[in-house]
C-alpha cells in the first residue's frame, strides 16, 4: 500500500496529467532560508482523485500552488498536460490555470454582492466568452452543482454549502482538466461535507476530470481514490485505500 | 472586453454609492471651481471690453499736455478749432471730428440743482461718441455758429431735475448761463470703471467757449476713425501732425496727449485675462489635491480588495486586466467627477453672472481642458494603485483576511 521512499523517479507516462520531477521549493535566503518542498517527484494520472494530507507546514500548501501554477519550483520541473512550468510566469502561468484548471477554495472566495451567476460567469469573462454564451454556460454550470434556483443570490445571501457550491461551479465553468481543492470542505460541517464531497466524486466519476484536494481530515480523504501525505516537504505516504463509499 | 472592464468598474463603484461620492468630490470641485472662475473672469471681460467700446466706435481722444506719469499734465499750448481742422483735413483715415471742451457746472432747474459735466462740442458729437436723440432735435447751423444759449441734456440730468415732466422748450441755469432745453439724450447706460455717460449736457462749442470758459480753447479733440482701420496708425499720423503743427524739436516729448481707445480696452482685457488665468491656475490645484484623494481611496479600495483581486488572477486573469480594471475605475470616477463638475461650474457662473450684471459665457475650451485634465487625473492617480494591484501575489492576495 505504501510506496517505497526515495525511490528513482517513475518513468516519463505520457498519461500523466502532472509530473513533478526533483520538485524543491526554496524561501528566503541565507539563515533565514526555508525549504518548504524538499525534493518531491510525484505523478497524477488523468482522471485520478487525490487527496494531499499533511500538518502545516509540511509543504502540502507549496506543492497545491506548484500544482496551481500560481508558483514555479525552485529546483526541479512541473510538467502540466506536457508543458513545463518551470521558465514561465506571469500571464504564461496565467493562459496554463486559464486552461486546465479550476480552484475551490477553504474559504470560498466568492465576489461578495455578486450575485452566484456572475460569480460563476466571471473565468468566461476573461476567456472573452460572448455575454449571451457565458450566461448559457454559467447556469449549465450552476445547474451541475443543483445550484441554478439560486442564480441571482449574492453569496450574503445562501449557505456555506452553497457558496462552496458556487465556488465549485465557478471552477467547472470553463470545462477544465484539473480541479484543484484546497480544504473545499473546511468551513463546513459533517453534513454540508458530505453534500460536497460526494459532489467532487460525482464530477470525477461521470465527468472524468481529475482532481487534487487538500484536506486534514482522513474523512474527507477517505473520498479520494489516492492519499498521498507530505511531512518536512517530503512525500511520507502515498496509498490506494479501498473505497469507503 | 474594454467595455466589460468599464461595466465591472461602473458596478464597483455603484457599490459603494457614499464612497464614490466622496472620492468624486475633489474633482468635482476642482473642475466646477476652474469653468466657473473662467468663465466669471470671460464675461467680465467682455463686459469690460463692450463697455469700452461703449465710449464710441474707433475712438481717438486727443488733449493738450504731456502724460505725465502720477502728476498733473505739465501746461501746454492749448488745442483749438484750428489743430481739429487740420487733423480732419490731413489725416487719412479720419472719418469724423468733434470738439469736447468740458467744464462741470451746477445746473439749476426750480428748487432743484445737480452737479454735472457741460460739455461744448458739434454735431459729429452724436456720431463719434454714439449717443442719439431721445426727444427734441441736435443743434442747427445758427445756433452752433452763433453761440446762442441752447442745451442738449442726458438722460441722468433730465432724470434729475426734471424726474417725468417733459423738458423741451424750458429754461436752465447752467454756471451762470441760462440756457434753453432743445433735446433729450437716450441712455447709454455706464462706460467701464464705471462712470455714467448720461450724467453730462451737451451745448455748442461756440456758447460754450464764450459763456462758459471765455476762450477759444478745446480741451478735447474727438476723432473717429474708419471702420476696419487701425486705430494706431491713425493716431500715430495726429502724432506726427500735431508734433509739426505745434514746433515741437527733435527729441522732445509729446506736449500732447493721443489716446487709442482700442489699445485702452487691449490693455483692460489683458489685465483681465491675466486675473482670470491666475484664478483658473489657483483652482486647478484643487483639482490636483482632487486626484491625490482619489488615488488614497483606490490605494485603500486596492488593499479592501486584495482578496478579490487574488481570486480574479487565480481564475484566469491577466496581471494586465486586473490593473486596467483598477485604471478603469479612477478613470471613470474622475470623469464622472469632471462630468458633474461642469455641470456644477457652469451652474455657479451662471448665477454668478447673473447677480454680478455680468454676461454668461460658457468657455468651451476650457469645458474641455478641464474634462480632458480630469480624465488625465484619474490616468495618473489611477495608475499607482492599479499597479500595485496587478503586482500582487495571487497566492498571498488569496491568503489575505
Amino acid at each position: 500500500m505504501t510506496a517505497p521512499l526515495a525511490q528513482p523517479g517513475p518513468a516519463p507516462d505520457d498519461t500523466a496529467l502532472i509530473q513533478l520531477r526533483g520538485v524543491q521549493k526554496v524561501y528566503g535566503e541565507g539563515e533565514s532560508e526555508v525549504r518548504a518542498l524538499a525534493g518531491i517527484d510525484f505523478d497524477i494520472t488523468r482522471g485520478d482523485f487525490v487527496a494531499i494530507m499533511g500538518t502545516s507546514g509540511s509543504g502540502k500548501s507549496t506543492c497545491m500552488n506548484i500544482l496551481g501554477c500560481l508558483d514555479v519550483p525552485t529546483v526541479g520541473s512541473y510538467r502540466l498536460a506536457g508543458v513545463t512550468t518551470t521558465d514561465l510566469h506571469g500571464d504564461g502561468l496565467t493562459l496554463l490555470r486559464r486552461h486546465y484548471i479550476g480552484f475551490v477554495f477553504q474559504g470560498f472566495n466568492l465576489l461578495s454582492r455578486t450575485t452566484a451567476l456572475e460569480n460563476v460567469e466571471l473565468p468566461l469573462v476573461y476567456r472573452r466568452v460572448p455575454a449571451k454564451e457565458r450566461r448559457k454556460t454559467a447556469l449549465r454550470s450552476l445547474d451541475l452543482v443543483g445550484l441554478s434556483d439560486r442564480a441571482e443570490h449574492t453569496p450574503q445571501e445562501l449557505s456555506g454549502g452553497q457558496q462552496q457550491r458556487v465556488a465549485i461551479a465557478r471552477a467547472l465553468v470553463t470545462d477544465p482538466e484539473l480541479l484543484l481543492a484546497d480544504e473545499p470542505t473546511g468551513n463546513l460541517d459533517s453534513a454540508r461535507t458530505q453534500e460536497i464531497m460526494n459532489l467532487l466524486v460525482d464530477l470525477n466519476k461521470m465527468r472524468g476530470i481529475t482532481i487534487v484536494m487538500v484536506t486534514h481530515e482522513p474523512d474527507v480523504a477517505a473520498f479520494a481514490n489516492r492519499v498521498v501525505v507530505f511531512r518536512d516537504g517530503l512525500i511520507v505516504e502515498d496509498s490506494r485505500p479501498e473505497r469507503a463509499h | 472586453m474594454f467595455l466589460q472592464t468599464v461595466l465591472m468598474a461602473l458596478r464597483e463603484i455603484r457599490r459603494n454609492t457614499l464612497r464614490s461620492a466622496l472620492t468624486m468630490l475633489g474633482v468635482v470641485i476642482g473642475v466646477g471651481a476652474v469653468i466657473a472662475l473662467v468663465s466669471v473672469g470671460r464675461g467680465a471681460t467682455q463686459k469690460v471690453t463692450e463697455d469700452i467700446s461703449k465710449l464710441g466706435k474707433n475712438l481717438l481722444m486727443v488733449s493738450a499736455g504731456a502724460r505725465v506719469r502720477g502728476g498733473a499734465s505739465s501746461a501746454a499750448q492749448a488745442l483749438n478749432m484750428v489743430d481739429m481742422l487740420a487733423i480732419k483735413r490731413e489725416i487719412s483715415g479720419v472719418h469724423a471730428v468733434s470738439p469736447g471742451s468740458s467744464s462741470n457746472q451746477q445746473v439749476i432747474y426750480g428748487n432743484k440743482n445737480a452737479a454735472t459735466s457741460i460739455t461744448g462740442t458739434d454735431n459729429n458729437f452724436f456720431e463719434v461718441r454714439g449717443y442719439s436723440i431721445d426727444k427734441g432735435r441736435q443743434f442747427t447751423q445758427g445756433e452752433a455758429q452763433s453761440g446762442v444759449p441752447v442745451c442738449v441734456l442726458g438722460a441722468t440730468v433730465k432724470t434729475e431735475l426734471f424726474a417725468n415732466q417733459d423738458p423741451l422748450g424750458t429754461q436752465v441755469r447752467v454756471g451762470k448761463v441760462s440756457c434753453q432745453i432743445i433735446g433729450t439724450l437716450v441712455s447709454k447706460g455706464t462706460a467701464g470703471l464705471g462712470q455714467d455717460q448720461d450724467d453730462l449736457i451737451l451745448m455748442p462749442l461756440a456758447t460754450f467757449q464764450r459763456r462758459i470758459t471765455g476762450n477759444n480753447d478745446i480741451s478735447l479733440i474727438l476723432v473717429s476713425a474708419e471702420e476696419g482701420l487701425d486705430t494706431s496708425i491713425v493716431a500715430e499720423s495726429i502724432r506726427a501732425l500735431l508734433r509739426q503743427r505745434r514746433h515741437r524739436p527733435l527729441g522732445s516729448d509729446d506736449d500732447f496727449n493721443v489716446r487709442d481707445m482700442a489699445e485702452i480696452a487691449d490693455t483692460v482685457t489683458s489685465t483681465t485675462t491675466a486675473l482670470t488665468a491666475l484664478l483658473g491656475a489657483i483652482a486647478a490645484v484643487s483639482l490636483l489635491v482632487g486626484g491625490i484623494g482619489i488615488m488614497n481611496i483606490m490605494l485603500v479600495s486596492v488593499t479592501e480588495r486584495t482578496r478579490e483581486i487574488g481570486i480574479r488572477l487565480a481564475i484566469g486573469a491577466f496581471a494586465g486586466e486586473v490593473m486596467m480594471q483598477f485604471l478603469l475605475e479612477a478613470i471613470v470616477l474622475s470623469t464622472l467627477g469632471g462630468v458633474i463638475g461642469v455641470i456644477m461650474g457652469l451652474i455657479g457662473s451662471f448665477f454668478a453672472a447673473r447677480s454680478l450684471s455680468l454676461p454668461f459665457v460658457i468657455p468651451p475650451e476650457i469645458v474641455a481642458l478641464a474634462f480632458a485634465f480630469s480624465a488625465l487625473v484619474g490616468v495618473l492617480f489611477g495608475y499607482l494603485p492599479a499597479r500595485k494591484a496587478a503586482q500582487l501575489n495571487p497566492i498571498e492576495a488569496l491568503r489575505h483576511e
